[in-house]
């Protein structure tokens, strides 16, 4: 910012005296997203940088001295990479055949590539050890191996690419409904075969989605706890658990901030990589109406082919359901298979708690979340003030940085006077807040978009100041949106586990942390109906939301519809 | 209630490369008198827009002062100020309907509810609205909504009236209905009003004066008949209406006419724009209505008629002259007494001083 721009902001800024309520609310934000973003960030660098009060490398010198550390370091990313790779190629396989090949059934793939979202990101794990592990139901019952050890490397990579190629998907899908498909006809009129016009048109425009969608599943992916956590097991470290055990195990702030910090390293270097280069490289070239094409871009061979792919992916995300759901009703798995209550009931005895709070947990902390985001879409899109870049960055900062680095900055910033918080409400309601503020800010300032500035601005002229504005003209416009993010928010909310596993308590405990400690402990069939019931709330929920919207406001929320 | 700006400037910085500059207005001064109408006029991009929406509050002048009714503004912030603005896309909320549309800036100022419908259904009987009063915005057409956007502002009795290019997304017939009933309303209220527009023949019917402003700076301020007969300078002779320009020199000045050499002989103009001096280059601005022409009489300029254009009730002709650079347009209004004329016809063409106005070169 240089010296005029600053001065005009500053001139701004100061016109807002006489808006008394947006000037608040704006310094609010802009403190809390110092205090609950910021501030435990920067707490994880200095306490990584710091041994006994003073600043040195000692701490990177000790966890990375141990090879244990390095191959961590080494596998997590490995795997990111590949899961970045392989998910994308999955992803856009699912995109193409739905959007371009035109398949039979796109309503039932569409619905199978975006369940994995709703559900905890762990399920891929726990279905895994249930199909292919020791007991599992493939490796042991069909195919009669003793001993399979899915555990590792293979186990970690298909969990991951099941539960992470869905966000590959979409973000495909938006990219290939964004190239019109008159360009592929007008390939074919100048007398491009179906594979050059593929390869010369269709590849290139989608290249910038492509490597999108493989920054943000290489961050996604080094984010990941509840997988490594169930299935890397001890002889693959992977770097989000050691830093978790070293902390809740060994109780080595320093050497556990030290491997949190050479984790943010790459998730954030990818999301700035995604966010600033190749997001602005992206080709629109569908304007106006949308073009119905009679497109034959896509032979009856390649879509055959095509077909045949997606059921096998389809076919493996439903065996994992069928798994879960069956699990939870078997009395155990892989021995014995009547069917039984027990699991429900076990759940139900020592769970119940943890199940009232996190839905408190979730039922407070979403619609905050979700009001906070669609202000500060508002205030980033619609007003000038000093530190409105400021406001941007940070508040969109959690969608980069892993849960595994934000739970252990909450526990070193909040542990000590004047923020005593640990084991408190307060704490994971803040975290739940803030790390899913830029869903909604995401909707927020999408819609903004599409609403005329000179809308708000007749409100102003009639003599409606900001608060009013935003209340009953900006709002209501967004309400769509913000129950979309909400929606997003709350299956977020409920599913979360990397961070808040770090925050929980015996007070206040979590469903998610519970199915973990369930696994932990073998008995999976408990984890498998206490995921159940988890997904089964949040299916009820997004019901419900969704039920209003469409009675209320007569629109639906995105999440799962066209 | 008056609007007056001293020397309003506003500069605005390029997006990405704030050391680049851009000087939208630029030392704009006018007093806008109670019950006034005044348009803003010129060229997309000349900075009318702009100066409007400081005045709104919407924007805040670089430099200079804005008073509203003898208040000095600048700071005021623009739901302080009492000016109501007709928006170019009408800005109606879509979520509420005709009638709350109206009264939203009403319910705002904390009038009882029996105040509010009061005022309403009487803005609405005078607009023609009452039909659609419970209707949704989404339900209306183009110059309903224009209507409601009116109804809306009017509705606060406002100090000022701004509009922003109103009538710019409607047809061209609508246009014509709006622009009459606008100004029937403005006068009907007495509210003084400023009109933002790039159409000329709009500015021209519906003010009481006209500023047109080009690149930011004022160019004139007159009313319609002024700036058609009396251009100040050579922009403004050529956006408003069309115009023929006759190169000359200023011979002498005397108290209340110049002489002038035109082609050689010494001729006395007695409309000129009065920055003028001997030697200076200049030329005459004669409208097309104002030129004189004849196949045989002698007249100034002798030419050759290179496009003619029979409109039934006028005839319009485009003639090349050798001694000038640029051709000559002419229209004939009552083509049946005065004699058509063919392409390819050489004729003479002259103009009386009484049709004309001197401006600098």
């Amino acid at each position: 910012m240089n010296k005029r721009e600053f001065k005009s902001n500053f001139r701004s800024t100061l016109l807002l005296r006489k808006d008394p309520i947006l000037l608040i609310a704006i310094s609010l934000i802009l403190i809390s997203l110092f205090l609950f973003i910021l501030f435990p960030l920067a707490k994880v660098c200095i306490v990584a940088f710091q041994k006994d009060g003073k600043y040195s490398l000692v701490n990177f010198k000790e966890a990375f001295g141990f090879w244990y550390y390095r191959r961590a370091f080494i596998n997590s990313v490995v795997v990111g990479l590949l899961t970045a790779l392989i998910g994308t190629v999955v992803g856009f396989i699912f995109a193409y055949s739905i959007v371009r090949a035109k398949i039979p059934g796109k309503k039932f793939f569409n619905i199978i590539a975006t369940i994995p979202i709703v559900s905890p990101p762990f399920i891929g794990a726990l279905a895994i050890i249930m199909l292919f592990g020791r007991n599992g139901f493939i490796s042991s019952v069909l195919l009669r191996i003793s001993d399979a050890n899915i555990y590792g490397f293979k186990g970690l990579l298909l969990a991951q690419v099941i539960t992470f190629f869905p966000v590959s998907y979409i973000t495909l899908r938006g990219v290939l409904e964004s190239i019109s498909p008159t360009l592929e006809d007008a390939a074919m009129d100048l007398g491009g075969n179906r594979f050059t016009i593929f390869m010369k048109v269709t590849l290139p425009l989608a290249i910038p989605g492509i490597a999108s969608s493989i920054l943000v599943l290489f961050v996604e992916s080094l984010a990941d706890f509840g997988n490594p956590m169930i299935l890397a097991g001890s002889e693959f470290p992977i770097l989000s658990v050691q830093a978790f055990l070293e902390i809740t195990g060994m109780y080595n702030l320093g050497k556990g901030a030290a491997l949190a910090f050479v984790l943010l390293v790459p998730s954030l270097s990818a999301y700035i990589l995604q966010k600033y280069w190749v997001s602005k490289k992206q080709y629109i070239t569908v304007t106006g109406k949308p073009t119905a094409s009679s497109n034959k871009i896509v032979s009856d061979k390649a879509r055959n082919i095509l077909f045949v792919i997606c059921i096998l992916i389809a076919t493996l995300v439903l065996l994992i359901y069928a798994s879960i759901i069956y699990g939870a009703f078997a009395t155990s798995w892989g021995n014995d298979s009547s069917l039984t209550l027990k699991h429900f009931i076990y759940v139900f005895d020592v769970g119940f708690n943890s199940l009232i709070d996190t839905l408190i947990i979730a039922g407070i902390s979403t619609p905050i979340s979700g009001v906070l985001g669609m202000l500060i879409a508002y205030l980033i899109v619609r007003k000038k003030f000093l530190g409105r870049k400021f406001m941007g960055l940070t508040s969109m900062l959690s969608f980069a940085v892993p849960g595994t680095v934000i739970g252990i900055g909450y526990i070193l910033a909040f542990n000590s006077s004047p923020f005593y918080l640990t084991g408190t409400l307060i704490i994971l309601l803040l975290n739940f807040i803030f790390r899913y503020i830029p869903v909604g800010i995401q909707g927020g300032v999408a819609v903004l978009g599409q609403i005329d500035p000179s809308i708000e601005e007749a409100a102003e002229d009639l003599g409606a100041d900001s608060s009013i504005t935003f209340r009953r003209i900006t709002l209501p416009l967004m309400v769509p949106a913000f129950f979309s993010g909400l929606i997003f928010a709350f299956v977020r909310s409920m599913t979360a586990i990397s961070a808040a596993i770090f925050l929980v308590s015996a007070n206040w405990n979590l469903m998610t942390v519970q199915i973990m400690s369930q696994v932990e402990s073998g008995r999976i069939g408990a984890a498998a109906a206490f995921s159940v019931i988890l997904v089964l709330i949040i299916l009820i929920s997004m019901f419900i939301i969704n039920t209003i919207l469409k009675l209320k406001y007569n629109t639906k929320s995105s999440l799962l519809s066209n | 209630m008056s609007v007056k700006l001293i020397d309003v400037t506003k500069i605005f910085k390029d997006q990405d490369d704030a050391s680049k500059e851009f000087k939208a207005v630029d030392g704009v001064n006018i007093e806008i008198k109670d019950g006034e109408m005044v348009t803003f006029l010129g060229p997309s991009g000349c900075g009318k827009t702009t100066t409007l929406r400081m005045i709104s509050g919407f924007e805040t002048p670089t430099n200079g002062d804005i008073y509203i009714d003898g208040d000095f503004v600048n700071d005021i912030p623009a739901n302080k100020r009492n000016s109501s603005m007709v928006f170019q896309s009408y800005a109606i909320f879509p979520h509420l309907t005709v009638k709350e549309n109206i009264g939203f800036g009403l319910t705002l100022k904390k009038n009882s509810k029996d105040k509010i419908a009061k005022d309403v259904n009487e803005i609405m009987e005078i607009m023609g609205l009452t039909t659609l009063a419970n209707r949704q915005p989404s339900q209306l057409s183009g110059g309903q909504q224009q209507r409601v956007a009116l109804a809306r502002a009017i509705v606060n009795r406002p100090k000022v009236l701004l509009f922003d290019e109103p009538l710019s997304n409607l047809d061209a017939k609508l246009r014509e209905q709006m622009r009459i009933e606008i100004r029937r309303i403005q006068k009907k209220f007495g509210i003084t009003s400023i009109y933002v527009t790039h159409d000329q023949v709009e500015a021209m019917t519906v003010s009481d004066r006209i500023m047109i402003m080009d690149k930011g700076v004022i160019m004139q301020i007159g009313t319609p008949v002024e700036v058609y007969s009396q251009p100040n300078n050579y922009f403004v002779a050529s956006f408003i209406g069309r115009a023929n320009f006759i190169p000359s020199k200023v011979l002498s000045k005397n108290k209340n006419s110049i002489e002038l050499d035109v082609k050689g002989k010494k001729e006395i103009y007695n409309s000129y724009v009065s920055a003028l001096n001997k030697n200076d280059d200049v030329y005459i601005v004669v409208r097309p209505e104002g030129l004189e022409l004849s196949k045989n009489e002698k007249m100034l300029f002798e030419g050759k008629v290179k496009s003619a254009v029979y409109l039934g009730s006028t005839m319009e002709y485009e003639i090349e002259v050798d001694q000038l650079d640029d051709v000559i347009v002419a229209i004939s209004n009552n083509p049946i007494k005065e004699g058509f004329f063919k392409e390819g016809d050489m004729i003479n063409i002259g103009f009386d001083s009484k049709s004309t106005h001197v401006i600098k070169k």
